[in-house]
């Protein structure tokens, strides 16, 4: 169980407290990452004449703040007063060029792939990487959120009760916003009173709170704008994902999918706060906005009403399809990809039929929340699987062919690659140990179900292979362009699992089944996944003692960055995944990092600690490991975690010396 | 067999069923008298109060004695998803309830009223939605799983499940802690 790169570890954090002076390099003798722009495709679409222009003049006030260093950090060393738009540096092929030094949103890009294009802190030089500062957020529970960078401040959003932090790049406080939510959303969050981050656009900024409202805060004063009430706790909704902002709309999604709600998506105006559109999960096309221009790849998913049919009854009405997760888009095509999460209950007894339209994902037209396809990866959920993982949008090479593809690790254990303008399955390829499947049908386009396996209420099934979370839950992984490798953080576990009778009580739990997980084979529970989706294998892989539940950051230096559950935060080199550097941190690590570069012209990198979510509730919500089922089975695979870690909550910011 | 022999065996299966009889666990109550929600005693929440020391008058669910309640008690845990959130005792979305520490006090009382009027920090209430006896059963069953004044012999011995804990019979008596804070408290 023991990470055999210990040693190496070990090795980083002595290399961190000896002053190395070779590896220190004057922000002014480092060339402007601008010019290096590595990650435009000349293959793909090219980016608007705006955005090419803003390039070109972010690339000169780089260069202008680059010449002017040593002299006072200002905002901005240009007399244009208007800031470039983070969103126009995105080239429309989706792939980061995160070269203006912001990061506004958690993924980074539209596209999904957390690739910054900075490269001062690169291969040879992390290993000098030194604590500037850190600030304390003073929430214990689990830290889950991405820190932003506008313009020389940091944003950072707590888990419940949602504080939002404006931080100076020295670590000072600006201001604090309190959305002051209610209490009592805390008992109807599944997994730990969680948020995924907050969003920054047009001078604004945009979250959601625990109790289902989204609010609008001003990014220069911490006023708020607005505030929207978007669900209702008291049948179990609450939100904990950050939104996609994107022409002039917040796009959010509800959570609860273990309470037997009906999942969403909606869009508000980005102005104003107002409902634009919403689209459900479940029922009526006309309530899951699916119209003339829905074209789904596969036969199965034609028809009328489906996400009415492919249920018993009513029960499409508490049938659960949340949007829990990270949300893509591509400027290109103008569509945006919504992973939809589990059917409810668990149970699968309890609800026959393909349960559209859960367990799968969207694209849509974010202007009118029209579908455009969808692909469900998991047809009738047996084992919570969901389909809520990110989509990351990439373009690829395959069989001499250039594809505009998503890729997509699937809680099920297969690694998709997926054409994102029609939703064909190019490839689906374990990228975990798995039994529960026999392989995903290019031809249906289905899973092959293990009948072996097959859950029933009453009957405990025993080595399900990957356990619930899947084999990747929430976590988000990282693509570098220059690799050509989706990083993925992820677990190693299985299950026993046994249905039991679910009865539906508005905003009480509606699940039916009795869990227990253990670590998959190899008996480490945590796994770091360097995945070459056209060679459809590993270029590497590195195990934890944990699951790895951070979020990944690779970057043009070719280090990838990620945290460990016991409070390490590595940076490993992105072609070997060789340990480069390790800081040990108060508390675990479960949130995502973010790297940037300041007015003084040096790169920093991000990261909260503060372990809980789902895997690490048994610390932040001090549970009781003696009942294996706490925590729908997950305590059982983490009991020994409060003796490596214990709760925490503090923003961690560093740059080389 | 002879008649003598007879007699014996007789007079020895008599004794037996004597004794075996003055058990507790065979003269339980089938059916409680159902207590009243409200019997009008004080049980505190903490130990500070003000003015002069006043005994604390605490109330007896008629139910820890009772294993039939007790295991009704485990039935109704499930069946109103409080296993949703508290698992089978060691918690969840909820606080783990087999453990010693009790946010809102451990006397049968407390717990009535942490079910029926519900608490600010998620948990729900559940007053007039599950009839007041059976929350009395609950009461019951979720002081058994800490074996907190719940005899031996009344606690659960099983599980008709998936075993993930051991069975309540097993826990060794707590001594209940109720100076932990609500999760709420620790944030700012």
């Amino acid at each position: 169980m023991d990470d055999p790169r210990r040693t190496a570890a070990d090795l980083g954090t002595d290399h961190c407290r000896r002053p190395e002076r070779e590896t220190v390099a004057h922000p002014t003798n480092q060339p402007v990452n601008n010019q290096a722009a590595p990650s435009i495709d000349g293959g793909g679409p090219r980016p608007s004449r705006g955005a090419a222009s803003k390039l070109l003049r972010a690339g000169v006030l780089a260069a202008a703040l680059l010449a002017a260093c040593g002299r006072p950090a200002r905002e901005r060393a240009s007399g244009d007063t208007k800031p470039p738009s983070p969103s126009g540096l995105v080239a429309s092929n989706g792939r980061a060029v995160a070269t203006d030094g912001q990061w506004v949103r958690p993924t980074g890009d539209y596209a999904g792939t957390r690739f910054s294009g900075l490269d001062q802190i690169n291969a040879s030089n992390v290993r000098g990487l030194r604590l500037a500062w850190t600030f304390s957020t003073g929430v214990l529970r689990g830290q889950e959120a991405a820190p932003l960078y506008v313009d020389g401040t940091i944003y950072v959003v707590t888990p419940f009760p949602n504080l939002l932090y404006a931080i100076g790049l020295d670590g000072t406080l600006k201001w604090t916003y309190r959305p002051q939510p209610m209490t009592a959303a805390q008992g109807v969050a599944c997994c730990d009173v969680v948020n995924r981050g907050v969003v920054y656009d047009a001078g604004r900024l945009f979250y959601n709170t625990l109790d289902a409202q989204t609010v609008a805060v001003d990014a220069a004063t911490g006023r708020e704008v607005w505030r929207a009430r978007v669900g209702d706790i008291n049948i179990g909704e609450t939100v904990t994902m950050a939104p996609l902002v994107v022409r002039g709309k917040v796009i959010v999604g509800n959570s609860g999918g273990e309470m037997g709600v009906r999942g969403w998506l909606t869009a508000l105006d980005e102005a104003t706060g107002k409902v634009a559109w919403r689209a459900y999960a479940t029922g009526p096309d006309a309530d899951v906005l699916i119209g003339p221009g829905f074209h789904p790849f596969y036969p199965q998913d034609r028809g009328r009403d489906l996400g009415v049919k492919t249920w018993p009854g009513d029960a499409w009405k508490i049938g659960g399809g949340t949007a829990w997760g990270f949300l893509t888009y591509d400027p290109e095509l103008n569509l945006l990809f919504a992973g939809v999460a589990n059917p409810g209950p668990w149970n699968a007894e309890a609800r026959p039929g393909d349960n559209k339209w859960t367990a799968g994902v969207f694209a849509r037209n974010p202007d009118d929340g029209q579908a455009a396809w969808y692909y469900q990866y998991n047809p009738h959920d047996l084992w919570d699987y969901d389909g809520i993982n990110e989509n990351v949008v990439v373009d690829l090479t395959l069989g001499g062919r250039a594809r505009k593809t998503l890729l997509h690790p699937d809680r099920n254990g297969y690694l998709y690659v997926m054409d994102r303008t029609s939703g064909e399955v190019i490839s689906a390829t374990p990228f975990v140990h798995l039994n529960s499947t026999l392989g995903v049908d290019l031809r249906t386009g289905r899973p092959t179900e293990n009948q072996a396996l097959h859950p029933s209420t009453g009957k405990v099934v025993r080595g399900i292979c990957p356990a619930a979370p899947g084999a990747k839950d929430w976590q988000p992984s990282s693509w570098s362009p220059r690799t050509q490798l989706l990083y993925i953080p992820h677990q190693n576990l299985c299950m026993d699992y046994e249905g039991v009778e679910a009865n539906y009580i508005a905003g009480t739990p509606y699940v039916g089944a009795n869990v227990k997980m253990f670590a998959g084979p190899g008996g480490y529970r945590g796994l770091f996944t360097a995945w070459d989706p056209v060679k459809r294998r590993p270029a590497w892989q590195l195990t934890e003692r944990f699951p790895v539940w951070s979020g990944a950051l690779a970057t043009a230096g070719d280090v990838v960055f990620y945290g460990t559950m016991d409070g390490f935060f590595k940076a490993v080199d992105a072609r070997t995944g060789r340990l480069l550097w390790q800081f040990k941190t108060g508390s675990g690590i479960i949130s995502q990092p973010t790297t940037f570069r300041g007015p003084d012209g040096r790169q920093y990198v991000a990261v909260l600690d503060g372990v809980g979510g789902w895997s690490g509730a048994i610390v932040a919500a001090g549970l009781d490991a003696r009942d294996s089922s706490s925590a729908l089975g997950m305590i059982n695979a983490m009991k020994d975690l409060p003796q490596y870690t214990t709760k925490g909550g503090s923003l961690y910011v560093f740059a080389l010396p | 067999m002879t008649r003598p022999i007879r007699v014996l065996a007789l007079a020895l299966s008599t004794a037996v069923l004597a004794t075996t009889s003055a058990c507790k666990r065979e003269t339980r109550e089938f059916r409680g008298y159902p207590p009243s929600a409200n019997p009008g005693s004080v049980v505190q929440d903490v130990p500070l109060a003000p003015g002069p020391r006043q005994p604390e008058v605490t109330a007896r669910s008629p139910y820890e004695h009772n294993a039939y309640a007790v295991s009704e008690g485990k039935r109704l845990f499930g069946w109103y998803n409080c296993s949703g959130c508290h698992s089978h005792g060691g918690g969840g979305m909820g606080p783990p309830l087999m453990d010693d520490e009790w946010i809102y006090g451990s006397q049968p009382e407390n717990i009535f009223e942490t079910i029926a009027e519900g608490r600010p920090n998620g948990m729900p209430a559940f007053g007039g939605r599950i009839g007041n006896d059976d929350i009395w059963k609950l009461v019951a069953y979720v002081r058994s799983l800490s074996a907190l004044d719940v005899p031996q012999d009344v606690r659960g011995g099983r599980d008709d499940h998936m075993q993930y804990k051991q069975p309540e019979q097993e826990e060794n008596p707590t001594r209940p802690k109720r100076s932990t804070l609500p999760p709420a408290a620790t944030q700012p």
